[in-house]
């Protein structure tokens, strides 16, 4: 599959703090790419490095095989990006802002029509006309996507779009993203809400400490790390257990056992045989899957900044 | 070259300064006028300049350089520190512009502001006293060049100063006392020889006097040397803003 975004090696020191430490990672074109990671982690460097806002001290990205650095301006045409603050110019409405945005790229007035259907599509039509001081959170939230996709870019950066912004508009965002992802759009959404990750993304990178420690499919990701929990409520004490149990032991209490098992862990059965032959009287049991989130702090405890 | 996107972006900064334009055209052009009808009140009888030249006629062409100084400096520095300290130059930064169409788009609009309020101005200072101009060519380079060149510098400001306090500091302690102290009041051979001296180290000076010439034909140095001066200072400094821009000084970080 053709490489939308093609990062490789990417360092970047802030004084004493390592934002970036080597980072390599490629997006597919037309894919919807996920990138998690706790406050400082690195993600909006990175973005910011693709963006061209910001320099790395070593390492390429390339967008659509052009070179932030060195196709600078050409880079930044198959771009859009939604950064995470909101941004806005107090001195115009939202048409001219849009209007502004398409005339940097070099979009005469033809963009109008496009420019009409985001305004649509993104329920802003009836605020074109409003000044950007007018509009709320949400709606100037709404105007950075729009401005990040009115030069239609091939690769789209949303940087924790739906941060602060209510059940309705995130749920529209996503629709929207769905509908860019048909029309062939490669999407980067990084984000904290880790449900939004699990919803939309088709393969998802979790970044500590500016470095990338996890990075599959989202299938994959669950797979390969996946385990659940198993509560056993046990008749008796639980002091003297097969020493079976041992290594998947994770917690006891007065009257259960709490394991953790691999999702395809053989150890299971052997574990159940172990109790039934010393003759300990399992009286309910209850499993708790792994999800996102378990493994999101997994990967991350005790190391977020 | 992203020509299209070189004049949005001009337009979008003269956009910005008509929408205020009370503060950024009206206000400077009253500013001028006060100290026209004040100084020419007080001075109008006790001074003469190059021979029989009124000192309100002397004043006009001071008094417009010292706008176009300050309106083309204003333009530039507080437009970019705006735009840094509210974070949208993020979207002139995402867009595909080079070094040089973003350097052209942001001075060429605080040219533009500037030689509006020198216009009106003028036409202000011809109903009042009657202006006369020997020189128009001298007038028109002068006055670009100048508009430009501060124009420039007040781009380097704006890039280095991380709030307005920083670009108000350059304004003030740097932007207003050079104008103050290049001729805009006096000609600079009715100071001692050193200060004389002294004046010709301030490149404002040139400028000033370069105009002058262009309204009466006389000047306290060659409007050669003038020229020379101004477009070897503004040539100096483009060439730091581009390397600035270059190197993504306080922008790209």
């Amino acid at each position: 599959m053709p490489v939308a975004v093609s990062i490789k090696q990417l360092h970047k020191q802030f004084g004493d703090l390592t934002a970036l430490n080597g980072i390599d990672l490629e997006i597919n074109e037309g894919e919807i790419f996920g990138l998690l990671g706790p406050n400082g982690a690195g993600k909006s460097t990175l973005i910011s490095i693709m963006a061209g806002l910001c320099r790395a001290d070593s390492g390429q990205v390339t967008i659509m095989g052009r070179d932030v650095v060195k196709q600078a301006t050409a880079s930044r045409r198959m771009l859009g990006v939604v950064p995470q603050e909101l941004l806005f110019d107090p001195f115009f409405k939202v048409r001219e802002v849009l209007e502004i945005q398409a005339g940097y790229f070099g979009v005469d007035q033809k963009n109008r029509a496009w420019i009409d259907e985001l305004l649509e599509s993104l329920g802003l039509a009836d605020k074109a006309n409003s000044n950007m001081r007018a509009l709320s959170g949400g709606m100037k939230r709404r105007v950075l996507i729009a401005q990040a996709l009115v030069h239609k870019p091939r690769v789209l950066v949303l940087d924790e779009p739906t941060a602060g912004v209510d059940v309705d508009l995130r749920q529209s965002l996503w629709s929207f993203v769905e509908r860019l992802h048909n029309d062939g759009t490669t999407v980067l959404l990084t984000t904290h809400y880790l449900e939004e990750a699990e919803a939309l993304c088709e393969r998802i990178g979790i970044m500590n400490h500016g470095e990338l420690v996890a990075l599959d499919s989202r299938a994959g990701l669950m797979k390969r790390y996946s385990h659940y929990q198993l509560k056993l409520r046990l008749k008796g004490a639980t002091e003297s257990l097969p020493s079976v149990v041992g290594e998947a032991l994770q917690r006891r209490e007065a009257d259960s056992i709490w394991l953790q098992v691999a999702d395809d862990d053989q150890h299971l059965d052997a574990i159940l045989t172990a109790l039934k032959l010393a003759d300990i009287q399992i009286l309910s049991l209850h499993t708790h899957e792994q999800t996102l989130e378990d493994l999101f702090l997994e990967l991350t405890a005790g190391k977020a900044a | 070259m992203n020509l299209r996107g070189c004049w949005i972006l001009f337009r979008k900064e003269v956009r910005r300064f008509t929408v205020v334009a009370m503060q950024t055209l009206l206000a400077p052009v009253i500013s001028a006028l006060l100290y026209l009808v004040i100084f020419s009140h007080v001075m109008a009888d006790r001074v003469t300049m190059y021979d029989d030249l009124s000192y309100s006629s002397f004043l006009v062409p001071g008094l417009i350089m010292m706008s176009i100084i300050q309106n083309s400096f204003g333009n530039t520095s507080s437009s970019l520190v705006f735009s840094k300290v509210t974070g949208s130059i993020t979207f002139v930064l995402l867009g595909p512009l080079s070094h040089f169409e973003f350097f052209i788009a942001f001075v060429a609009a605080a040219m533009l502001r500037a030689l509006l309020v020198a216009l009106a101005i003028f036409v202000a200072a011809d109903l009042y006293i009657g202006v006369t101009v020997a020189q128009p060519i001298y007038v028109l380079v002068f006055g670009l060049l100048a508009a430009a060149t501060l124009a420039t510098v007040g781009f380097l400001a704006g890039v280095w100063a991380d709030k307005f306090d920083h670009a108000a500091t350059f304004q003030n302690f740097v932007i207003m006392p050079l104008s103050f102290l290049s001729g805009v009041f006096y000609s600079i051979h009715s100071l001692p020889d050193l200060w004389q001296t002294i004046s010709r180290f301030n490149p404002l000076f040139y400028m000033i006097d370069g105009f002058r010439y262009g309204f009466f034909g006389q000047s306290d140095v060659a409007p050669g040397l003038s020229v020379v001066v101004m477009c070897g200072a503004l040539a100096i400094l483009g060439i730091i803003a581009l390397m600035m821009l270059r190197s993504g000084y306080k922008l790209r970080t």
